[in-house]
């Protein structure tokens, strides 16, 4: 079987006798067509073969794969016939650490869904431009630790854009950016995920007009030590809907997100120029805002040019609302020993936005190093000191961070 | 004894194989035979010119058995550069072919050829693909896009095994061979990797220049036993040894695993960067509960050993090249993380 015999013309692999129409119908330029039916193997020597500045189409219905796939070619197109019509099914994956595997430049990927991976989903790996749009990841048994961690999963690329995707059942990050640069996560839906949309380690990224429900966590922005990228900084998060994410962390301990209590809006762990604005967020058990050092991970940093402190976050014009009082895991202890401290009888609530209150005891902060809180209404706010029993005090005085900074500027792709 | 699951010869529809020549660069051609790399495919019979070598400590692969070749082009040689690397010019051929033995205790009893993989030098970098054995063992076809195939044979121990055993696709034979922007390179031929006595056979035949005399070459560690040979080395040698060979080839700087932080390779002297109370990034469940990568003194807490003994395709190390656990690898370095002092508490 020849899948190849390109040129001007587009060549479907029909397998089965065709009852669809032609997966390249209405492509431009050099087309493989791949019709339910299309082994692995097809598949596989397809995304080989494919030529630069072509499209690969896969027809509507499930395409089942045993192994992973893998593509190498830059400027290369895959599409499907739509996010609910085209499934590249890995239910039966005996080899491979994630479905599809892309290290080629310039990629697209379009109007198809990719579901149950034993593994991650969609890894991109060293990729300068990335596209994803209206795909979906799904898990279809729903949240359980025996799903694949990532759905979406660039990491190390530059030029990223997440846009009209839906990601459920990641038993870490639905949407997760790694160690890239030049991030745009937009119009997407993530949902009974770990980690709703993660930006770990990575610089100048966009995230807005999402939804992010039934998370454990909505959207986390953070860095980790110990990585060949780290210290990212300037992250917009904006104008997206980030409520009820209480779905029981269901994350494989030892995984950093298996530290996110469940119940958590929005949180920047040792995280740097984050700019925070215009979001709804609400209705968290635990909390609907948290800035975190890395040092309440308990975890120990062997890395000197690592900086495990949160600096230059600003929290503005949100609307924030649905207090808690019943905080989950970690956080819950903290929550609740800072909490009695200030009010000893009562009543116990938990504010919206909370700060660990850890500093670099090396760094001389500046004005423009600060955590700056201003124009969220009514969200109240508390400094928890960590850890307690070194002198601090908690505290519930928004007017330390009383300040604004200046606003960062928008991801600009080329 | 083995089985086709699914492997589709790319080969057919109306190609024209009796002309097809084996350029250096390009694409690969159709039949390994055409390659004139052995006078007998059947008996892994080299042809003149191409030399076996082996390796002190190979590369797991599911405890198939490889035999290994090199082609200089005609009237060229290797270098021994400065850093211990075997220089191979462009136009030469690396071959190894990947079999079962019937049974492991003795290898008279014959073996099944699965593959034979080739990796050329060709004018812009190196590139390969594989060969499949079909039924016939006379010749083998170009398999681009890989293959799964069903594997049995009588273990060490006496017991049945069986595998299904997998065949790389192209882009996995560049997932371990690429660093950074998918240069491909060889992974055995460094001089300290390469058995002494075929080492020196080389030399003797004219084809490694520049080799510096054999009292001065890199003591070779042997970390388990292999081909006939006992291990060498220390504890720490042996196990860091294991490792460089079956894991560094992606965990180091430049291998495809650069983005965990976690590196693997020989030269890595800090300890941290080994997965010493390294705590895992994008794990999932490769993770297992465990904290760190290495917890000293308790193989049972480090990941690197919960991956390593995993079967499951989202948790196992090496991802690639491996269904099985190798066991002896398994316990060395459980040995290893066993010995270490100290613990990972902040």
């Amino acid at each position: 079987m020849r899948v190849v015999g390109l040129g001007l013309f587009s060549v479907v692999l029909a397998i089965l006798s065709g009852c669809g129409s032609d997966p390249c119908e209405g492509v431009s330029g050099t087309c493989i067509g791949l019709e339910e039916g299309a082994s692995g193997t097809d598949v596989q020597t397809a995304l080989i073969e494919v030529s630069p500045n072509s499209t690969i189409a896969f027809g509507e219905g499930t395409f089942n794969f045993a192994v992973d796939l893998s593509l190498d070619v830059d400027n290369v197109t895959i599409i499907g016939q739509g996010m609910d019509a085209t499934v590249l099914s890995f239910k039966n994956q005996q080899s491979g650490a994630q479905g599809l595997l892309v290290t080629g430049d310039h990629f697209t990927i379009r109007d198809i869904a990719i579901e149950d991976t034993p593994g991650d989903a969609l890894k991109l790996e060293g990729v300068d431009g990335v596209n994803i749009i209206n795909t979906r990841v799904e898990w279809t048994g729903g949240p359980k630790e025996t799903n694949g961690a990532y759905g979406l999963y660039p990491v190390q690329c530059k030029d990223v854009v997440i846009d009209g995707c839906v990601v459920k059942g990641a038993s870490d990050a639905g949407v997760y950016v790694g160690q890239s640069d030049y991030i745009v996560v937009r119009n997407n839906r993530a949902e009974q995920n770990v980690a709703g949309i993660e930006i770990e380690n990575s610089t100048r990224a966009d995230v807005h007009d999402n939804t992010s429900t039934k998370n454990t966590g909505g959207i986390l922005v953070f860095n980790l030590p110990g990585l060949e990228v780290e210290n990212g900084a300037v992250t917009r998060v904006f104008h997206n809907q980030i409520f009820d994410n209480n779905t029981v962390n269901f994350a494989p301990s030892g995984n950093i997100v298996g530290l996110v209590p469940t119940g958590t809006g929005m949180a920047a762990i040792a995280a740097h120029q984050v700019e925070i604005f215009d979001n709804d967020i609400h209705d968290h058990k635990s909390i609907n805002v948290g800035i975190i050092s890395y040092v309440p991970t308990g975890k120990p940093v062997d890395d000197p040019t690592y900086d495990q402190y949160p600096t230059a976050i600003s929290i503005h014009d949100n609307r924030i609302s649905g207090t808690s009082d019943m905080p989950t895991e970690q956080l819950s202890a903290l929550l609740i020993s800072a909490i009695g401290e200030i009010l000893p009888n009562g009543p116990f609530i938990v504010p919206d936005i909370a700060w660990d209150g850890v500093l670099d005891p090396n760094r001389t902060y500046t004005e423009a190093d600060k955590i700056c809180i201003s124009g969220n209404g009514d969200a109240d706010f508390i400094n928890l000191a960590w850890p307690l029993n070194e002198g601090a005090v908690p505290s519930q005085d928004i007017v330390p961070h009383a300040c604004t900074l200046t606003a960062l500027a928008g991801v600009d792709l080329p | 004894m083995k089985r086709w699951l699914f492997a589709v010869a790319l080969v057919g529809c109306g190609d024209n194989v009796s002309d097809e020549s084996c350029a250096i660069d390009g694409a690969m051609c159709k039949h390994l035979s055409s390659w004139n790399l052995f006078d007998d495919i059947a008996a892994q019979q080299p042809a003149a010119g191409v030399i076996p070598y082996d390796l002190n400590t190979p590369l797991f692969s599911d405890y198939a058995t490889k035999d290994r070749f090199i082609r200089l082009p005609e009237g060229q040689q290797a270098h021994w550069t400065a850093d211990g690397v075997i220089d191979l010019p462009v136009g030469s051929v690396l071959v190894k072919t990947f079999s079962y033995l019937h049974d492991r205790r003795d290898a008279s009893l014959g073996k099944d050829l699965i593959e034979t993989r080739v990796l050329v030098h060709g004018e812009s970098g190196w590139h390969g693909s594989s060969y499949l054995y079909g039924d016939s063992r006379d010749d083998a076809q170009l398999a681009i896009a890989g293959a799964i195939v069903d594997t049995s044979w009588i273990h060490d121990d006496g017991s049945q095994r069986t595998n299904s055993y997998v065949v790389p696709n192209q882009n996995q034979c560049k997932n371990c061979h690429a660093e950074h922007d998918s240069v491909l390179t060889p992974l055995g031929p460094k001089a300290r990797h390469v058995q002494p006595e075929r080492l020196q056979a080389l030399v003797d035949a004219g084809a490694l220049a520049d080799a510096p005399p054999a009292d001065q070459w890199p003591t070779p560690i042997v970390s388990l036993d292999y081909a006939g040979h006992t291990p060498t080395g220390t504890l720490d040698q042996r196990a860091r040894q294991w490792l460089d060979i079956n894991c560094s080839y992606c965990h180091n700087p430049k291998g495809a695993a650069r983005t965990s932080g976690l590196f693997l390779d020989w030269d890595e002297t800090d300890m941290a960067k080994v997965g010493l109370c390294k705590s895992p990034v994008a794990t999932g469940r490769g993770s297992g509960g465990l904290s760190y990568d290495i917890s000293p003194g308790q193989p049972d807490q480090s990941i690197i050993v919960f991956r390593m003994s995993s079967t499951e395709p989202e948790i196992r190390m090496p991802e690639l090249g491996r269904n099985l656990v190798h066991e002896e690898g398994v316990a060395l370095v459980r040995e290893w993380i066993g010995a270490m002092q100290g613990s990972c508490a902040r």
